[in-house]
């Protein structure tokens, strides 16, 4: 509060008569943000250690030679990575990887975009039973309905394509997405797109030029949710994807690590090869994703 | 949370104001693409997951295939150490994660809800692990725990513990090892949620609450914790089915072992169905492991009053 303050008010010229006496009030009014420096600093760096330390030890292995035990990785290489990339096919599973991921997070979001507006706008017979079913559904575990999709996608002669598991992650990320999204798009005054009417736009223009451009935080958060999902996921792919050359990245962890003798450089290297478009992904879309849960979550 | 807006609230009433901009049938229109992707990837497949479980269904003994009634369960009930085993371990792996990452989790986004020097970047490096895949969680842990080049070789460097030890093949160790790598990145999930939760609460409260000289920890208990009451509880709720659910960590991390010690009931399922070819069996756990996860969430929403007393 404080800092924000000043940030906020020392380039604005022209309100500085009531500042004066507000230092000295505050000490007395403001204690909840008057926190101790080292209440906030002290637990916090503890608890970064705990984050940090994995990844530098990941970064550490990746980066240092095959056989060497030093703490810092100098000397540099990149054999890893290239061993990684060509001998092991990450390169392939990269690419299979990022279209999987893709493509969830379109399918995703525009599936999800239609059913979430008619949640939010439309009262309809089967809306509740459909609400209760998206409720429901979020308790029905994806890894424990292997066999029978297997079967459906057997059916489908979808097998070893990666179609079977862009649709298997779409179809279980949709429930949460839907019911968010409706949340976003009722947060919208519906005045807003009715005024659209009557300026003469149909109800797709409203909603494409009024609500669209409001529901942009909300949509980053759902779709970087699909997207990080989708990346992640392991179960479908290992399942689905018998064919070497269309399996994913977590698939290719996997297989490293369950080999009889693990290549712990190679390992690293594939780790950070699979933690790159993520954390990327994450570091950009940080900022909305909290306004984009808070707008979702606001309460009545 | 947005589920509790969901819940809580019946949604708006239908105002047709035009009805030629209404048609009858468009939210049906919406809603088809996912409600058939719902009906034939989630619905049929639990349906046939129910049908199964009443079968003798095994494709590498087809001559034992048939109506088995409600064999499977019994087998399960009253024969079948390992599902009571791997249940309970389940129910432990549940407590002991949910409880943590919410006690971590809370105190996290309390604090990197505060203001200082360097917040949005602090904040970034804290959440970053919620990014990361069950499956790399696993390669960097198994990274950190290996025993001839891990951190318990640079501990015995520096006096600490022996050389050698491997926390993830010993059964003492190995619970707490897996533990604490899944905290790793279950934190950041419930500092998110409940940060983003904390965003709302009005801060007129809290300058109330100094007026009328309340210490901090009485704000925390009185304006906080109510306000965060209905996020904590659906939070808590999914992911507790998430982890419950959830193999990948556990698959890739220790396989089940060692010895099966750290085996869930989803993990005992999918080796029944995948390796045995069980899948009779298979669908009768399933079908045991729906009702547990319904039963224990009704019950649960039902003791915390989700959605009532302070609105």
């Amino acid at each position: 509060m404080i800092t924000k303050d000043a940030g906020t008010i020392a380039p604005a010229a022209p309100a500085p008569p009531v500042e004066v006496p507000r230092p000295r009030e505050r000490k007395k009014h403001r204690a909840w943000d008057e926190v101790p420096r080292w209440h906030i600093y002290l637990p916090l760096g503890i608890y970064l250690l705990f984050t940090l330390i994995p990844f530098y030890w990941i970064l550490l292995f990746a980066l240092r030679p095959a056989g060497s035990t030093s703490l810092v990785p100098w000397p540099m290489t990149l054999e890893h990575f290239d061993k990684v990339w060509t001998e092991r096919s990450f390169g392939i599973y990269f690419q299979n990887s990022v279209l999987i991921a893709v493509a969830t997070l379109v399918m995703t979001t525009l599936v999800a975009l239609a059913g979430g507006y008619a949640l939010a706008r439309f009262d309809f017979r089967i809306k509740r039973g459909f609400m209760l079913a998206l409720l429901c559904s979020q308790f029905v575990p994806g890894a424990l309905l292997l066999v029978p999709l297997f079967q459906i996608f057997a059916e489908l002669r979808m097998i070893n394509s990666l179609a079977s598991v862009i649709i298997a992650e779409t179809v279980f990320q949709l429930p949460l997405s839907m019911i968010l999204i409706s949340g976003f798009i009722r947060n919208v005054p519906y005045s807003l797109e009715e005024a659209a009417w009557v300026d003469g736009c149909n109800r797709f223009d409203a909603f494409r030029i009024v609500v669209l451009p409001l529901l942009r935080p909300g949509l980053i958060a759902v779709g970087s949710f699909a997207f990080v999902h989708a990346w992640n996921h392991f179960l479908f792919a290992l399942m689905f994807l018998s064919d070497q050359s269309k399996q994913t990245i977590p698939v290719g962890l996997n297989t490293l690590m369950s080999s009889d003798s693990v290549d712990l450089g190679a390992l690293a290297a594939g780790g950070i090869i699979a933690a790159v478009p993520v954390v990327v992904v994450f570091a950009f879309i940080q900022k909305w994703l909290i306004t984009g849960f808070s707008a979702g979550a606001v309460k009545g | 949370m947005a589920q509790a807006a969901a819940v809580a609230k019946p949604p708006a009433p239908p105002r047709r104001r035009r009805a030629s901009a209404t048609p009858r049938r468009l939210p049906y229109l919406l809603i088809a693409p996912a409600a058939l992707l719902m009906l034939g990837f989630i619905a049929y497949p639990v349906i046939s997951v129910f049908y199964y479980s009443l079968q003798n269904y095994n494709p590498t003994k087809p001559w034992r295939n048939g109506y088995a009634g409600v064999g499977n369960f019994t087998h399960a009930f009253t024969q079948d150490p390992q599902f009571w085993d791997t249940l309970t371990f389940s129910a432990k792996w549940v407590v002991v994660e949910v409880g943590l990452q919410l006690l971590f989790g809370l105190a996290l986004a309390l604090i990197v809800n505060q203001t200082f020097a360097g917040r949005a970047f602090g904040r970034a490096l804290v959440f970053s692990p919620w990014a990361v895949s069950g499956v790399l969680t696993s390669a960097i842990w198994v990274l950190l725990y290996n025993s001839q080049t891990g951190i318990t070789r640079y501990l015995a460097d520096a006096g600490i513990g022996s050389y050698g030890t491997s926390w993830l093949s010993d059964t003492s160790t190995v619970f707490s090892a897996a533990v604490v790598a899944d905290l790793w990145r279950g934190v950041p999930f419930f500092a998110i949620l409940i940060l983003a939760d904390l965003q709302s609460v009005s801060k007129d409260l809290y300058e109330a609450a100094e007026v009328d000289g309340a210490s901090r920890v009485r704000q925390f208990l009185h304006i906080t914790l109510p306000h965060l009451k209905d996020a904590i509880i659906l939070s808590t709720l999914l992911r507790a089915v998430w982890e419950f659910n959830n193999v990948d960590l556990l698959y890739t991390l220790t396989g089940g072992g060692p010895a099966g010690e750290t085996t869930t009931l989803p993990l005992y399922i999918a080796n029944t169905s995948v390796d045995a070819h069980n899948f009779g069996y298979a669908s009768a756990l399933t079908t045991v492991a729906f009702v547990i996860l319904l039963f224990c969430s009704i019950v649960y929403l039902r003791l915390s009053k989700f959605g009532g007393g302070d609105k």
